[in-house]
């Protein structure tokens, strides 16, 4: 068959599969027509099943055993969840295996159409379309998982810097919104000259509400434009951070009116009632997202024994945090993000990199999930809603979103750039006045709206919906290419140097001195502060073991490393070094040519002579010898390419063993007795007996070439601390106190000869390190990675 | 009161063509200034050593060195001083303003080359215009100083990965046998140009006269 045949071009999307793909999803569609139309009401069912047992005691007839019977009823409800997820998800999957459309248009906007042709299709198959965009169904379990995963993943820095920016564009520029519009619209419904239409009923309160559900910027909508077009990272963090921040706004706003609609005015007291609301609501939801996001830190550092539920506590507490704050209308939106910006760097210190990896890859897939729902289900109640098209209303509303929108943020603008440093020009405000866009929240706000109280609803939910479409589709599709055309700055796709890390940190003290000098207490000075306290108070009480005297340098530092070893496990070891470095460059390069002159007396290894040199050796070699076959056991071609097993850590553990033993037998420069190690403990027991086929990488010696470093001090796992615990107290009781440098192991490659003085030294720790069986084999054993 | 106004307007005439400050801003740090000397002349280390919020810094000493250091005077003199005047005191200040809207983008441009600078002397202290090893190593202790023993250990592995980090970047493809001598200042600059240095390295000096010097409204 031709079709075959083609199936192996090189593109791979040929038109069968497409159609098979196609075909899949028609098939998909009719079956869940059928059923989520159905929409058996349950009253019925119940009346069966009340009815059945009744029947079978009256007449009871023995019927052939049934073989296969079908109770569609029984599943019907997790089965039409089932069907609108595995739906959304097809749609997502087909979008990108269709080339070019991807880049065009945005997958808001293909969802959207996606679900207008699910609703399409029910309404032709002559069901009722069910209730999808039900508000409960959607501020309750679409919209949290979105949230939280932006605010776990909010890029602190930069946010807490526009602070001030962002709470201006949230605040004033979303109250200035409502009022424009709501008032506006009022007016010109007023102004119908001769025939009196259905706008004259509308009065002011409505008008204000409407206003208010229309103005605030929608955080789904944005993040799903706003991730396509990768625009920099100031701009981005104004436009979600305005998305996330204004959700007290429209809470106070909304209920302010709607309490209001029915006595019909609104006196100065509502009004200033309505600002202490206001901070109520905004403080308060922050308040209870830090309580629960404490919490949760908190639980973490307990974590240690039971790492498999750790994501479940970040998950479940953040989502307490959104019922609690919902419970008391505080605003839900700032009580997950202040939750999970809270816990954030508690628990990533406390928990296992497993579950850190889980945490991100669930909320990434939750988010994603409940995005791409939430435009099918705007689709398809779009087919369904009541609509009333009313052109005056809708075309005046389209129009003054966009009028207000531009005039607010360009007002703003002037008067914020007066107290910013790094001033918003034109093109960034016109990315953000363009970037507003408006979306499901809008919608389910107005979908609250109890009909007896708003007889315009129809004519309101029309109007939203035609803004939100609006916005989407014009704005969503069009804000790429014009990003291209204004030359807008992209984001840096640069990874975080090391380099930059020092130098931030340094220009943090560095500021804050000067402005101790200065005498003026800045930003720097109560971040400084804040610091301090969060360092002294805060990370001893919610992060457990070691890791809470942990330095940012020395964590930032530990993530670098462990993301260099997984790339270099990934890329198959090997001599290469990383791609991110396609360099020549390796520490011989740096490190001062001549040998360090002479060494202080503790450097007695090289008092030593051959012999003892030897015995030491051998000593050693014993002690060190299983583990030294684990070493030898790996070799880069029966390399494991996942260094998360278990065993990463165990490595970590043996890594930080030998290099506590060698400190000691630096210690113990005129002994020859070497100590041996603790009695065994259990950790110690469970640790050799796993298998660890991880490559291996051993911190730099001063004066050596190591190429790549792992260094230990961030125990991932309980073993590992006990195990530096052990070893310290052994160590203590020894009395080796003398600080020394820490001398790794080292698997190093062929390196040049280096001065006669430094060989001894050289040669006796490197044989510390490395023991093998020959006492002159070449230098290095295997370099693993080079 | 005519001609000792003038004559203050003069000084601070001059100093405001030279650092940049504004005639408020000049004032108030000339208030600090008195303040930190104890209405003396002159302030030497000891009078900023004493500033009790500085205890706290792990980066004090290259703080308060880089006031005495005469390459932060641009007049190509080297080496350091005892005692500092109020206009050192000012230039040393003036490396922190930030730029306004109206800065053109060379402005900006050799502002950012002077920030790196100011930062490049802090870290090179013996001034042979390189970064060596050991510097950038005493460097990265310094900033662990305050972090007890955790730091120490790891700060030279950290100080060696960020040199070699510099290396690789500015100089790719070095041989094995070469040997790289330390970061130079178009290196410095190199690794450093993601930072935007003009927009972060300022702080807001006051424009209001506060006699209390607390933080008040603050317009830069």
């Amino acid at each position: 068959m031709p079709a075959r045949r083609d199936s192996h071009s090189p593109s791979g999307k040929s038109l069968p599969e497409r159609g098979l793909l196609l075909l899949i999803v028609l098939v998909l569609l009719q079956g869940s027509v059928l059923p989520l139309g159905a929409a058996s009401s349950p009253d019925t069912t119940h009346n069966d099943y009340v009815d059945n047992p009744q029947e079978k005691e009256e007449n009871y007839t023995k019927k052939a055993f049934p073989v296969l019977t079908l109770n569609y009823q029984y599943i019907q409800a997790p089965f039409e969840i089932s069907l609108w997820i595995l739906l959304a998800s097809l749609m997502k999957l087909g979008f990108h295996m269709i080339p070019r459309l991807s880049s065009i248009v945005p997958e808001s906007c293909l969802l959207i159409t996606v679900g207008l042709l699910v609703g399409g299709l029910i309404k032709l198959a002559g069901e009722d379309v069910p209730p999808v965009l039900d508000s409960r169904l959607f501020f309750l379990c679409l919209l949290p998982p979105i949230i939280l995963d932006a605010g776990y993943f909010l890029p602190i820095r930069p946010f807490m810097e526009n602070l001030g920016t962002i709470l201006m564009f949230a605040v004033v520029g979303t109250l200035w919104n409502a009022f424009f519009i709501g008032g506006l619209l009022y007016a010109v419904c007023q102004i119908q000259p001769a025939n009196p239409s259905i706008l004259h009923k509308i009065e002011l309160l409505p008008c204000l509400l409407f206003g208010s559900i229309i103005s605030a910027v929608d955080p789904v909508a944005v993040l799903a434009v706003f991730e396509e077009i990768h625009i920099n990272e100031l701009l981005h963090i104004l436009v979600f951070g305005e998305s996330l921040l204004n959700d007290a706004v429209t809470v106070v706003l909304y209920h302010l009116f709607e309490e209001y609609t029915r006595a019909g005015t609104v006196t100065v007291l509502d009004c200033f009632l309505g600002i202490i609301s206001f901070l109520v609501v905004s403080i308060g939801g922050v308040l209870v997202g830090v309580i629960y996001g404490l919490l949760a830190a908190f639980t973490s550092r307990f974590t240690s024994h039971v790492r498999v539920i750790e994501p479940l506590f970040v998950f479940v507490y953040a989502y307490m945090a959104y019922l609690s704050a919902e419970v008391f209308h505080l605003s839900g939106i700032m009580a997950l993000i202040a939750c999970g910006a809270t816990m954030r760097p508690y628990v990533e210190a406390n928990i296992s990199h497993k579950s850190h990896t889980t945490v991100k890859y669930f909320l990434k897939m939750w988010s994603s999930v409940s995005e791409t729902l939430i435009f099918i289900f705007l689709g398809v109640a779009t087919v369904d809603g009541p609509h009333h098209w009313n052109w005056t209303f809708v075309t005046v509303t389209v129009l003054l979103c966009l009028v207000s929108r531009v005039i607010g943020v360009v007002g703003l603008t002037y008067v914020i750039n007066k107290f910013r440093i790094v001033k918003l020009t034109t093109k960034d405000q016109f990315i953000i006045a363009y970037g507003g866009l408006r979306g499901a929240i809008a919608f389910s706000l107005g979908f609250l709206l109890k009909k007896n109280l708003f007889p315009m609803r129809e004519m309101f939910l029309t109007a939203i919906i035609t803004v939100v479409f609006f916005t989407v589709f014009v704005q969503g599709m069009t804000i790429q290419p014009l990003v291209e055309l204004l030359a807008v700055k992209k984001k840096q796709e640069a990874k975080r140097t090391i380099n930059e890390e020092i130098h931030t940190q340094f220009l943090d003290h560095l500021l804050t001195g000067i402005e101790d000098i200065c005498g003026h207490y800045g930003h720097h000075h109560w971040k400084d502060k804040l610091n301090r306290f969060n360092k002294k108070y805060v990370k001893k009480c919610l992060i457990a073991g070691e890791r809470s005297k942990e330095p940012q340098l020395i964590a930032f530092y530990h993530k670098m490393e462990f993301k260099q070893a997984i790339e270099m496990v990934e890329s198959g070891g090997g001599f290469k070094l990383p791609s991110a470095m396609p360099s020549t460059v390796s520490m011989q390069n740096i490190q001062p040519k001549k040998p360090p002159p002479a060494k202080p007396a503790e450097k007695a290894p090289s008092q030593l002579t051959k012999g003892r040199e030897e015995e030491i050796r051998k000593i050693l070699r014993s002690n060190l010898q299983r583990t030294r076959l684990r070493l030898r056991s790996y070799n880069r071609h029966t390399l494991v390419a996942d260094p998360f097993e278990d065993g990463f850590d165990d490595l970590l553990i043996k890594k930080q063993k030998m290099i506590e033993l060698e400190k000691k037998i630096k210690d113990m420069n005129n002994y020859l007795t070497v100590p041996a190690a603790p009695p065994d403990s259990p950790t110690m027991c469970r640790a050799r007996l796993s298998s660890d086929p991880q490559s291996y990488r051993a911190k730099p010696e001063s004066d050596s070439v190591p190429t790549f470093q792992v260094d230990l001090a961030s125990p991932q796992s309980p073993d590992s601390v006990n195990v530096m615990d052990e070893f310290r107290r052994a160590g203590q009781q020894r009395g080796g106190e003398r600080r020394e440098e820490d001398q790794g192991l080292m698997m190093r490659p062929h390196k040049t000869g280096e001065g006669a003085d430094g060989k001894d030294p050289q040669k006796l720790t490197r044989c510390l390190s490395d023991p093998g069986p020959g006492a002159d084999e070449e230098e290095e054993d295997q370099p693993f990675l080079a | 009161m005519g001609a000792s106004q003038t004559r203050a307007e003069h000084q601070y005439q001059d100093l405001a063509d030279k650092t940049g400050f504004s005639f408020e801003q000049i004032k108030n740090l000339y208030q600090r200034f008195q303040q930190l000397s104890g209405n003396e002349e002159t302030i030497s280390r000891a009078n900023l050593d004493s500033i009790p919020a500085l205890a706290n810094n792990p980066i004090r000493k290259q703080i308060i060195g880089a006031f005495f250091d005469k390459r932060n005077q641009h007049q190509d003199e080297v080496g350091s001083c005892d005692q500092i005047g109020f206009e050192q005191f000012l230039m040393v200040m003036s490396h922190f303003r930030p730029p306004n809207l109206r800065t053109t983008d060379e402005e900006k441009e050799a502002m950012r080359k002077e920030k790196l600078r100011f930062l490049f002397n802090m870290h090179d202290s013996d001034n042979d215009g390189t970064i060596t090893l050991a510097e950038y190593r005493k460097v990265v202790e310094e900033l662990m100083s305050k972090s007890g023993e955790i730091g120490q250990e790891t700060a030279k592995a950290i100080a060696d990965a960020a040199m070699l980090e510099v290396a690789s970047i500015n100089v790719p493809n070095m041989g094995p046998e070469e040997f790289y001598e330390g970061i130079t200042f178009e290196h410095f600059e190199e690794i450093l140009k993601g930072l935007e240095m003009e927009s972060r390295m300022h702080i807001r000096f006051l424009d209001v006269d506060t006699s209390t010097m607390r933080c008040g409204k603050s317009q830069s």
